[in-house]
């Protein structure tokens, strides 16, 4: 049983880093254009070097 | 130990848990121009648009949002929206300039924000919770089920005093004006559930329900949620119809036009309104010569002439010259807002609708009180036993708690509206819908509503070829809706236009021209020498002949005929309320089949009729577009208006169609019908389940287990037949 010592604390650790995840994305604005982000990826514009 | 393993604060301050600040786009605050662009679909409009603006002299960055179909600009001061119109129309795209000011609740969406938020932070405690509780299931004893249990109060406890907090709010708010609403159930059983849950763990208890807790705050939260989305997706579509329409006026300062927003007017300015803008304010014509259209403020559809001393009201159209008016009222004093107080009286009597949710909690929050109370006196005296008395009182609250009931209403409005918006319908009210259900009897407005507004020639074929031709030369140089109808018409049957030469428009009378050295004239009646009869019609004199009248009616709206042709169907009666002339009222109750009409009603009248029809016990469904329409919008037990009526009718009513399309609205009924029958099985959904569960509790027979599955199987079946409707 002393497995759990590690692995109930790497469970959380985890769901706490998915859930910082998501909370960063919500607070930049990532869920303000789903339908132009999903279709912004297929652009070639950027892709040699970031836009400025 | 336990305590150190939760990672410290993370749902304590989950905000500060992810705080990259410098990764994080900052709203464009400063965004000054909004352009709508209806059209764009596509990877590359996005790439050619955001090309063609960013190249633009002075325009520091532009983005487009794909979603919305906006492009929002940040420029200098100098450069003008409708200087970027064009340049976007070369391109291929059309662009309206949107009001920014109108948009800014859109875009600083903190509400739901923080809603999806706390939603995060309950998903994620109530995964990590239940994984724990499905140990303690499974057979966990002794030690290990006390730790799980403390890792368990550890995640909780910051957890719902986090994501609990609109619960906390609204059941205060209620309590605070000795009301109850859902909340205060709620709220009760998440405080005493975790009570309980504490004081059985630290006597080292068998039953916690600590996850039982955190799922409740997850699936209510879904359910505000969703009802959250359903409404901001409506507020959003409607702030842009709003917006598309800019309150700028031009203001004449000693000969110089100046362009301004029609806010900044006062009494006394001169304004200059072009041929086919729209009044601003109220005021008189001291400049010009024109012709008024009215149709949106009083429904009828001949226009007025206009000349220097003819007062003139917000809302009016200028049709033909341009014309200088002199701000009599401005603002809030228009007639335009003059009419609010009449919409203020009409709305008061609507505001006694119940929802079906409310209603449902009237009954359930006091019965779910006096359960739980009773059966903790009851075990109290039976057993002598505090502990075991609460626990079981616990145990009644968190089963009875109302997720189903919370989802059962959300999940059902969230479908029925995505199914209408689709349609082309934007559902504004919350309990529109439900009203919609209720509805048996239909009124119509005319112009603007069954009618496009826009005039259709109907007597073509009485006029010779020749006569047609001269018509046709001069309707092409106005831009007159009657001329524009007969340009359009003629050209269809295959016209020429003659050699007509020196063609001339005079505002506010019509055209003429010389055609072999005689005078030839096509407009009004009394310019034209013939009399005006009761159809709007436009009139061609050549030379000294008698002059020949081309007769026009309003055009259908398409879909008006199905529309009407299927809430009859559906057995609900049908009514025609109008401010246009007997004539034409009967003409196109005549065409559409409607036997109950009046006509030259004023809008008072209107709104006095529905009145008088909700007296009768009838509900009422009102459909108009006009100012003269708000009130009688306003009253009725439900009503809709076209994306072309006026704000203040968009404003007064429920739902707004968003097409030109009339034929929705049979068939929004017909979704609303289905939509409340749902609404009711999800409520007997919810109740079988309780009267299974709640026998169990109250004899003490339930477990944690046994409370989890009973609230996630009803909440996902109450989901699911929701999901029916789409």
């Amino acid at each position: 049983m002393s497995v759990l010592t590690y692995l109930i604390p790497i469970s959380l650790i985890l769901g706490s880093a998915g859930l910082a995840a998501f909370i960063y994305t919500v607070r930049s604005n990532q869920y303000d254009d789903p339908e132009g982000d999903a279709r912004r990826i297929l652009s070639d514009e950027w892709d040699d070097h970031p836009k400025p | 130990m336990t305590a150190q393993l939760s990672p410290p604060s993370a749902a304590a301050c989950p905000g500060c848990l992810a705080a990259p600040a410098e990764a994080v786009r900052p709203i464009p605050e400063d965004v000054q121009i909004a352009l709508s662009l209806p059209t764009i679909h596509c990877q590359a409009c996005i790439s050619k648009v955001e090309r063609t603006l960013n190249a633009y002299p002075g325009i520091e960055s532009a983005r487009v949002n794909l979603t919305l179909k906006r492009a929002m600009i940040q420029a200098e001061a100098e450069v003008q929206a409708r200087d970027l119109i064009p340049v976007l129309e070369g391109i291929g795209f059309e662009a309206h300039e949107l009001d920014a000011g109108a948009l800014s609740a859109t875009q600083n969406d903190k509400v739901g924000r923080d809603l999806l938020m706390r939603l995060a932070v309950a998903g994620f405690a109530s995964m990590n919770v239940m994984l724990l509780s499905v140990s303690v299931w499974a057979g966990a004893t002794d030690a290990t089920r006390d730790m799980f249990h403390w890792i368990s109060a550890v995640i909780t406890l910051p957890a719902i005093a986090f994501s609990a907090q609109p619960f906390f709010r609204n059941a205060w708010s209620a309590l605070r004006v000795r009301q109850l609403n859902m909340d205060v159930p709620i709220v009760l059983a998440i405080v005493l559930t975790l009570v309980t849950s504490l004081w059985e763990t630290s006597l080292s208890g068998e039953h916690a329900y600590f996850d039982a807790a955190l799922t409740l705050t997850f699936l209510l939260l879904i359910g505000r949620y969703l009802d959250y989305r359903t409404r901001a997706v409506a507020r959003s579509a409607a702030e842009e119809l709003a917006a598309l329409e800019v309150p700028r006026a031009i203001r004449v300062v000693d000969g110089v036009e100046e362009e301004v927003a029609v806010s900044s007017l006062e009494v006394g300015d001169l304004i200059l309104v072009r041929p086919g803008g729209r009044m601003p304010v109220d005021g008189e014509i001291v400049l010009g010569q024109s012709e008024l259209d009215r149709s949106l403020l009083t429904g009828e559809t001949l226009p007025v002439f206009a000349e220097p001393g003819l007062a003139v009201n917000a809302g009016e159209v200028n049709l033909t010259g341009p014309l200088t008016i002199r701000a009599a009222a401005v603002g809030q004093d228009t007639s335009l807002h003059r009419m609010a107080d009449l919409v203020a009286i009409a709305e008061s009597g609507r505001s006694r609708y119940t929802s079906l949710a409310d209603s449902a909690a009237k009954l359930y929050a006091p019965g779910v009180h006096i359960l739980s109370a009773l059966s903790f006196v009851g075990w109290y005296l039976y057993s002598g036993d505090f502990r075991v008395a609460l626990n079981i009182a616990a145990a009644v609250l968190i089963i009875t708690c109302p997720c189903a009931l919370g989802l059962a209403v959300p999940a059902v409005t969230t479908a029925a509206s995505g199914r209408l918006f689709r349609r082309g319908m934007l559902i504004k009210h919350a309990t529109a819908l439900e009203r919609l259900a209720e509805v048996d009897t239909v009124v119509f407005d005319k112009t603007g509503t069954l009618t496009a507004g826009t005039p259709e020639l109907v007597n073509l074929g009485d006029h010779g070829r020749q006569d047609l031709e001269i018509a046709l030369a001069l309707s092409e140089g106005s831009s007159h809706p009657l001329s524009v109808s007969i340009t359009r018409s003629a050209r269809a049957a295959g016209i020429k236009p003659a050699d007509v030469s020196d063609i001339r428009e005079v505002p506010g009378f019509g055209t003429e021209g010389m055609l072999r050295g005689q005078r030839v004239r096509l407009g009004r009646a009394a310019w034209t020498g013939a009399d005006q009869g009761t159809q709007t019609s436009a009139w061609l004199a050549v030379g000294e002949r008698a002059p020949a009248a081309f007769l026009f009616t309003d055009a259908l709206r398409p879909g008006a005929e199905e529309a009407v042709q299927g809430l009859r169907a559906a057995g609900k009666s049908v009514l025609l309320i109008s401010g246009d002339t007997t004539g034409a009222v009967s003409d196109l109750a005549a065409r559409l089949g409607i036997t109950d009409w009046v006509a030259e009603a004023l809008p008072e009248e209107k709104a006095d009729r529905v009145q008088a029809l909700a007296n009768e016990g009838r509900k009422v469904l009102m459909v108009g577009d006009g100012l003269n329409d708000t009130a009688a919008l306003a009253a009725a037990h439900v009503s809709i208006s076209p994306a072309s009526a006026l704000d203040a009718a968009r404003v007064a009513s429920d739902i707004v169609l968003l097409g030109s399309d009339l034929s929705p609205i049979s068939d929004a009924c017909d979704t609303a019908v289905r939509a409340t029958k749902r609404i009711r099985e999800n409520f007997r959904i919810a109740t079988l389940y309780n009267v299974i569960a709640v026998p169990l509790a109250v004899v003490g027979l339930a477990t944690p287990l046994i409370a989890a599955l009973a609230m996630s199987s009803s909440s996902i079946t109450v989901s699911l037949n929701a999901l029916r409707l789409r």
